[in-house]
């Protein structure tokens, strides 16, 4: 048995080289020693993506993309087929999932610089991603086809009309309506369902592809390339696997309890992941109440509503996610890991992330002037942490970075 | 590869003109793939006018139709409405309908063709909810005695009179829109034609 096993590898391996890939990526693959809770959640989005592809297929078998059946597609899904229900709150439920793991563990690169030099490309690649991801979610709540399907895009299309002089032309090209439509619905489908999942694909191959060619980062921000054994082994670094593809398990599994608790128990997130507005069709003449986007849009759409202007409003918003992308090279610090930084990137960063959180609470809420002049604060500040960023970094006095990981 | 006696200047000529053939081509095949997402016949279409009869319309009331799938509104304004349009122009943004938002035939004080009539789109200048009728005087939770009837957008606040027009120090930037219309009769409004009259 264990001649013909060996037969056909060597068959294999002569027209493809696989075990030299599974030793560049998995068991030859050296990680720092010293992950720490944090390192958890990149496995965990690609645990997630898994999950979102394997439900959203089974979901396109029974969902119909058409103005007049598409809300009733979703009620069928619900109650006529068998575990329909599961498949849809674990889809729902994993939109909601992805952007959790995904905020975590942009803060993690955040917290410990893992996008300094030489991980920009890895960084850029990982933002390529939240941008195709925040895609993938505004396509697919168009889908259920409810009241704040409808109208919350309808919001966000028109913030292309901002557009000076061509807005109303693309938001009309892209509508392919003067309204948004069944044709807008159909289009939405085609790129939430196809278009934009091989992109993200594509995108998670190169983030991975530039991070393998680098090496992890961690949380002392030491390279742990530059101590190597009399074999070339980081003396700080362990096989990818087993050692974490084993941790990772075990991540998984309390994300899970987490995950199904939700799921079984809270799937509509107390309005937080299906909105209440959505368990009605979609009315083109009926404005609902309040219209708020879900949750992992919020911090952004407080950041439009608080220029009192719609394309300064529609600029502000795309500045606050553009930031992101050149943080690389914002961060002027000697030190990567926020470890060995001073106190005013610690505080910067501390700024930030209450800014982000009550940016994202103000986003669910209506506004009123009170929130409204909370809002702009917070905006400000946020925008403040990228801005000063290359002067606090300089500035700042940063600890001694250890020669070796620590613990 | 032996690249001795190699015309260079030619092999870059070749490989920068057929680059650039190639991408007109490309340029070209874009095209379909383009004007597939204008909209469809069918959906022009669906987008012819519509007629409203406005025979029943009292003083003070409001009819919403449905054109191109977007709310039309028509107002029938009562005499001490029009008497109070001109007292708000100071708290308004664009008093005098200078901005692009209305066909000529209704830029004048009371946006509109006949006086009473109001035609508009019903759908928030700011991110295009539609906002709720208002008429009331002095509305509480629209600044009281200050409120002399209109349109409030839920969503973000907005604030118009009753001839559309958009107060200052609210998200929406311009006026509501006014549709291209005309009177067929004396109570019959066509929504998405100008009129020969007009």
């Amino acid at each position: 048995m264990k001649q013909i096993v060996d037969s056909v590898m060597d068959w294999v391996e002569v027209r493809m080289p696989v075990s030299k890939l599974y030793k560049e990526h998995m068991a030859d693959y050296y990680a720092p020693k010293n992950f720490n809770f944090w390192y958890y959640f990149g496995s965990l989005a690609l645990f997630v993506l898994v999950n979102q592809l394997l439900t959203g297929i089974w979901l396109t078998m029974y969902y119909t993309p058409s103005g007049g059946e598409a809300f009733n597609s979703i009620e069928y899904i619900m109650r006529d087929v068998e575990y329909g229900w599961l498949l849809r709150y674990l889809h729902s439920t994993g939109a909601t999932a992805f952007f959790v793991v995904i905020y975590l563990h942009m803060f993690r690169g955040m917290m410990y610089g893992s996008y300094k030099s030489p991980r920009e490309l890895v960084w850029l690649f990982g933002m390529g991603i939240y941008g195709v991801l925040m895609g993938e979610a505004f396509f697919g709540y168009l889908l259920p086809w409810g009241q704040m399907s409808y109208w919350g895009a309808q919001v966000i299309l028109s913030l292309v009309g901002a557009v000076p002089i061509v807005g109303d032309d693309i938001a009309l090209w892209v509508r392919g309506d003067y309204v948004i439509s069944g044709v807008t619905l159909n289009r939405f489908f085609a790129l939430h369902v196809v278009a934009l999942p091989i992109v993200l694909l594509g995108l998670i191959a190169m983030h991975l592809f530039a991070l393998h060619e680098v090496g992890s980062s961690n949380p002392d921000g030491v390279e742990i390339k530059e101590k190597k054994d009399s074999e070339g082994i980081p003396l700080d670094g362990i096989p990818f696997h087993p050692y974490y593809t084993v941790k990772d398990i075990m991540g998984v599994v309390v994300f899970l309890i987490v995950f199904c608790s939700v799921v079984f128990f809270f799937p509509s997130g107390g309005g937080l992941i299906l909105e209440g507005p959505n368990f009605e069709p979609s009315n083109a003449l009926k404005t609902p109440e309040h219209i708020a986007p879900v949750w992992y849009f919020t911090p952004y759409y407080s950041v439009l509503r608080a220029v009192p202007n719609k394309l300064g409003g529609v600029i502000a918003m795309g500045g606050a996610i553009a930031f992101l992308f050149v943080l690389p090279w914002l961060d002027r610090s000697p030190v990567k890991s926020i470890r060995y930084k001073g106190w005013m990137s610690k505080f910067a960063l501390t700024a930030f992330v209450v800014s982000f959180l009550i940016l994202g609470y103000l986003g669910t809420q209506a506004p009123t002037p009170g929130k409204t002049l909370a809002a702009q604060i917070f905006t400000i500040i946020y925008f403040l942490f990228f801005i000063l960023m290359p002067f606090y970094t300089t500035m700042e006095k940063t600890k001694p970075v250890p020669e070796r990981v620590t613990g | 590869m032996n690249n001795e006696g190699v015309n260079q200047d030619r092999r870059w000529f070749l490989i920068g003109s057929t680059a650039a053939v190639g991408a007109v081509g490309a340029a070209a095949a874009a095209v379909p793939f383009v004007k597939a997402w204008n909209p469809s016949a069918k959906a022009k279409a669906a987008g012819a006018p519509i007629k409203i009869d406005i025979s029943k319309l009292s003083p003070g009331e409001r009819v919403i139709a449905e054109w191109r799938s977007k709310p039309i509104w028509v107002v029938r304004r009562t005499e001490q409405s029009l008497a109070d349009l001109p007292k708000l122009n100071d708290s308004l943004r664009d008093p005098k309908s200078e901005m692009d938002q209305q066909p000529v035939y209704a830029q004048n004080p009371n946006r509109s063709i006949k006086d009473e009539y109001v035609v508009l789109i019903g759908l928030c200048t700011h991110l295009g909810c539609s906002p709720t009728y208002r008429p009331e005087l002095g509305a509480e939770d629209l600044g009281g005695d200050s409120w002399l009837g209109g349109f409030f957008c839920p969503c973000h606040g907005s604030k118009f009179d009753l001839a559309g027009r958009v107060f200052q120090g609210v998200p929406a930037p311009y006026n509501l829109e006014v549709p291209p219309h005309f009177y067929e009769d004396e109570n019959t409004i066509v929504i998405g034609l100008e009129g020969e009259a007009a």
